[in-house]
């Protein structure tokens, strides 16, 4: 069952908007229609459905009316022309009351950077739109817990929000908006602005709250990974129309056009780029016969609180922490002894997305192999995070 | 033919000075009745404050001001020169005289606030109001102090009422302009998670946007505070008692001594007013 229908919405906007919809209907882009007549083109002839219950990404680059297109849903901006029908209604029909019913009941937003009120604390952030629909305060206090509950903020109800990090304020705005029950939740770009880590912990959270709640979820993102990995059905944007609505699957088959195989292909690159790109040579080598001081001074000259153990032929056998390395020396053991054997290493061509996870937990940089087990050189956490954060800025 | 060119003509000259004069006096007599009641009202007002402030037994008014600078600044010697700065005006035989001025002041600011509070939020909300009101702001702000001077005489004759109106319109615009500026430049997304959650626009304005802009607002209290503390000279040229009437006394009998200790005072007032309310709104800041 359909539940939002957006039917041929554009929005335009300047002065000469008459001139810029005869361009544009002449086939015009809207590029040329900006120079001769002033008026921007955020949306044209955009048109979808929405199923009940389902996650529909969009996804377009900065500038191709995403935002535009989601504010049109609830109402905050209008569309020049065309319409959306929710469940048979048309919104722009809707009197002055009943869009506020609408906002109230109905469907709720997340926003980019947040747009939570600081002067309020986390509890009242999360009950504000139960506090403005009239629900009493025991009321609207019980639903707030449950919803900080339900998003991982149990305990942190009575905290200003400036005392949180980046993926809890995000929380914040997810729980705020579910307090509502809403039918459908509106996600403007929710998680660009979280580090890699956190934005992977939110995409798991949101999936698993909507797979209990079951709300429909139209999700706004420029990440074509966030957008696969989300997405029932993803819309791709460039322009203010749309290019191509389909399924994951059916996209990567499929792409409409070369724009959406691009786009396709340039898909995260930690799914492209492996350990190889990213390792270094450990700093601290120790041999079998070498001796806990040597190994100590070793380490201290590197700084580093970890060497790597090889055999004679640069087999890679295990660790060795500084502390191990004092305790030989102090009681006189031989270093080898206490070499803890290391069975996590990773080889040159193992990419980095596969080993995000274990990166994160690991104490030590990892080693990395070949067939034969010869160490070729180590990963650390740090740059497998700096990788993520480079993949950002591009 | 020459004297067209270099000088404007004669006969396009209009003089209409005299015409303006007989209007206000027109006015003025016709309105009588109002006039006065604005003015009965007003003087009330500022003796009120003034009977309090005069209650008030001199040390206990120090104490005050020492703990309030003991609070906003969490130093005791920030506490102790407050006190001191107090006590000098006291020792300068001032007292009254400030009592005086920060009786019109107090009543000038109070009403600013008043006032302006308001005028700032509709100022937000409808463009169509900030366009009509804002060049009145600016003319406020820019039209020499005694060009109103004169009329306010005109109206409420000398004394206090006068010097009350002419501080407030000059000490009105800060509070005016920061509310609006506050209010209008609240985070965006915040001002649509507002409307997004169903606030009505009553709701959007007392829930979200005046708590998010109370910062601003704060600074905009601190200006008009300072704003009415710079007119003190000034409203003593109409006959406000206080300071300024110390000043202007001095300054016509070219004595430096006398004119200058009135004139510290004034600077010790502003300073502790500037001070306290700075440190409100620091406050209100660690909370962003």
């Amino acid at each position: 069952m359909d539940i939002i229908e957006v039917k041929n919405i554009s929005k335009l906007y300047g002065m000469n908007r008459k001139e810029a919809i005869k361009m544009m209907r002449e086939g015009s882009n809207k590029e040329e229609v900006g120079k001769k007549t002033g008026v921007t083109v955020a949306l044209w002839d955009v048109s979808f459905k929405v199923k009940q219950g389902e996650i529909f990404v969009i996804i377009g680059l900065s500038g191709s009316g995403k935002s535009t297109l989601v504010r049109c849903f609830n109402g905050l901006l209008k569309p020049t022309s065309g319409e959306i029908i929710y469940n048979g209604k048309n919104i722009k029909s809707f009197s002055k009351k009943e869009l506020l019913e609408f906002r109230r009941n109905k469907i709720s937003m997340v926003f980019q950077n947040f747009g939570l009120m600081s002067h309020r604390n986390v509890m009242d952030n999360i009950a504000y739109g139960l506090e403005v629909k009239g629900v009493s305060k025991e009321m609207r206090q019980e639903r707030a817990i449950e919803m900080a509950k339900l998003v991982g903020l149990e305990g942190w109800e009575d905290k200003p929000i400036h005392s949180l990090s980046g993926g809890m304020k995000q929380r914040v705005g997810l729980a705020r908006a579910l307090a509502n029950n809403p039918e459908v939740l509106l996600m403007d770009e929710p998680f660009s602005a979280l580090d890699p880590l956190v934005r992977k912990d939110m995409h798991f959270e949101l999936l698993s709250i909507q797979r209990k709640l079951k709300n429909t979820i139209i999700f706004i993102t420029h990440d074509i990974d966030e957008a696969f990995k989300l997405g029932d059905k993803v819309a791709i944007m460039r322009d203010g129309k749309i290019v191509q609505v389909d399924t994951p699957e059916n996209m990567t088959t499929n792409p409409a056009d070369d724009y959406v195989k691009n786009f396709i292909e340039s898909a995260d690159k930690t799914r492209v780029v492996s350990v190889k790109n990213i390792m270094i040579t450990p700093a601290c080598l120790i041999r079998e016969n070498d001796s806990a001081r040597n190994a100590i001074r070793q380490m201290e000259r590197n700084s580093v609180s970890t060497a790597y153990a090889v055999d004679a032929n640069m087999r890679y056998i295990g660790i060795i922490t500084i502390e191990d390395a004092i305790k030989a020396h102090k009681e006189n053991i031989k270093l080898f002894d206490l070499v803890e054997e290391d069975n996590y290493t990773v080889t040159e061509e193992t990419l980095i997305n596969d080993i995000l996870t274990c990166a994160a937990e690991a104490k030590h940089p990892i080693a990395v192999v070949n067939g034969d087990r010869v160490l070729k050189g180590i990963v650390s956490k740090a740059a497998i995070l700096s990788s993520l954060a480079d993949n950002e800025e591009n | 033919m020459k004297e067209h060119i270099f000088s404007f003509p004669d006969a396009w000259k209009f003089r209409i000075g005299m015409t303006i004069d007989d209007a206000v006096k027109e006015f003025s007599r016709s309105n009588k009745d109002v006039l006065d009641g604005i003015r009965d009202v007003a003087i009330d007002a500022i003796q009120g404050v003034e009977g309090i402030l005069s209650s008030i037994p001199w040390f206990l008014l120090i104490l005050i001001v020492m703990i309030l600078g003991y609070i906003v600044s969490k130093k005791i010697r920030v506490g102790l020169l407050y006190g001191a700065m107090m006590f000098f005006i006291g020792a300068a035989d001032l007292w009254e005289h400030m009592i005086d001025t920060l009786s019109v002041v107090m009543v000038a600011v109070m009403i600013s606030l008043i006032l302006g509070f308001p005028i700032g939020i509709l100022i937000a909300m409808s463009k169509r109001a900030g366009n009509a009101i804002r060049p009145v702001l600016d003319m406020m702000q820019t039209m020499p102090t005694f060009v109103y001077l004169v009329p306010a005489v005109m109206l409420f004759n000398t004394g206090a009422m006068p010097a009350l109106l002419a501080t407030v319109i000059y000490s009105i615009v800060p509070m005016i302009r920061m509310t609006s500026h506050g209010i209008i430049y609240v985070d965006k997304e915040v001002q649509e998670a507002a409307i997004a959650f169903g606030s009505t626009k009553m709701q959007a304005l007392i829930k979200v946007q005046i708590p998010q802009a109370l910062p601003t607002i704060m600074t905009g209290v601190n200006q008009t505070i300072m704003m009415a503390m710079s007119m003190v000279v000034t409203c003593a040229i109409i006959g406000a008692e206080g300071l300024g009437l110390e000043i202007l006394v001095a300054t016509n009998r070219v004595e430096l001594g006398k004119a200058l200790l009135p004139g510290i005072a004034i600077v010790i007032v502003a300073i502790i007013f500037d001070r306290l309310t700075q440190g409100l709104i620091r406050k209100k800041e660690v909370v962003e």
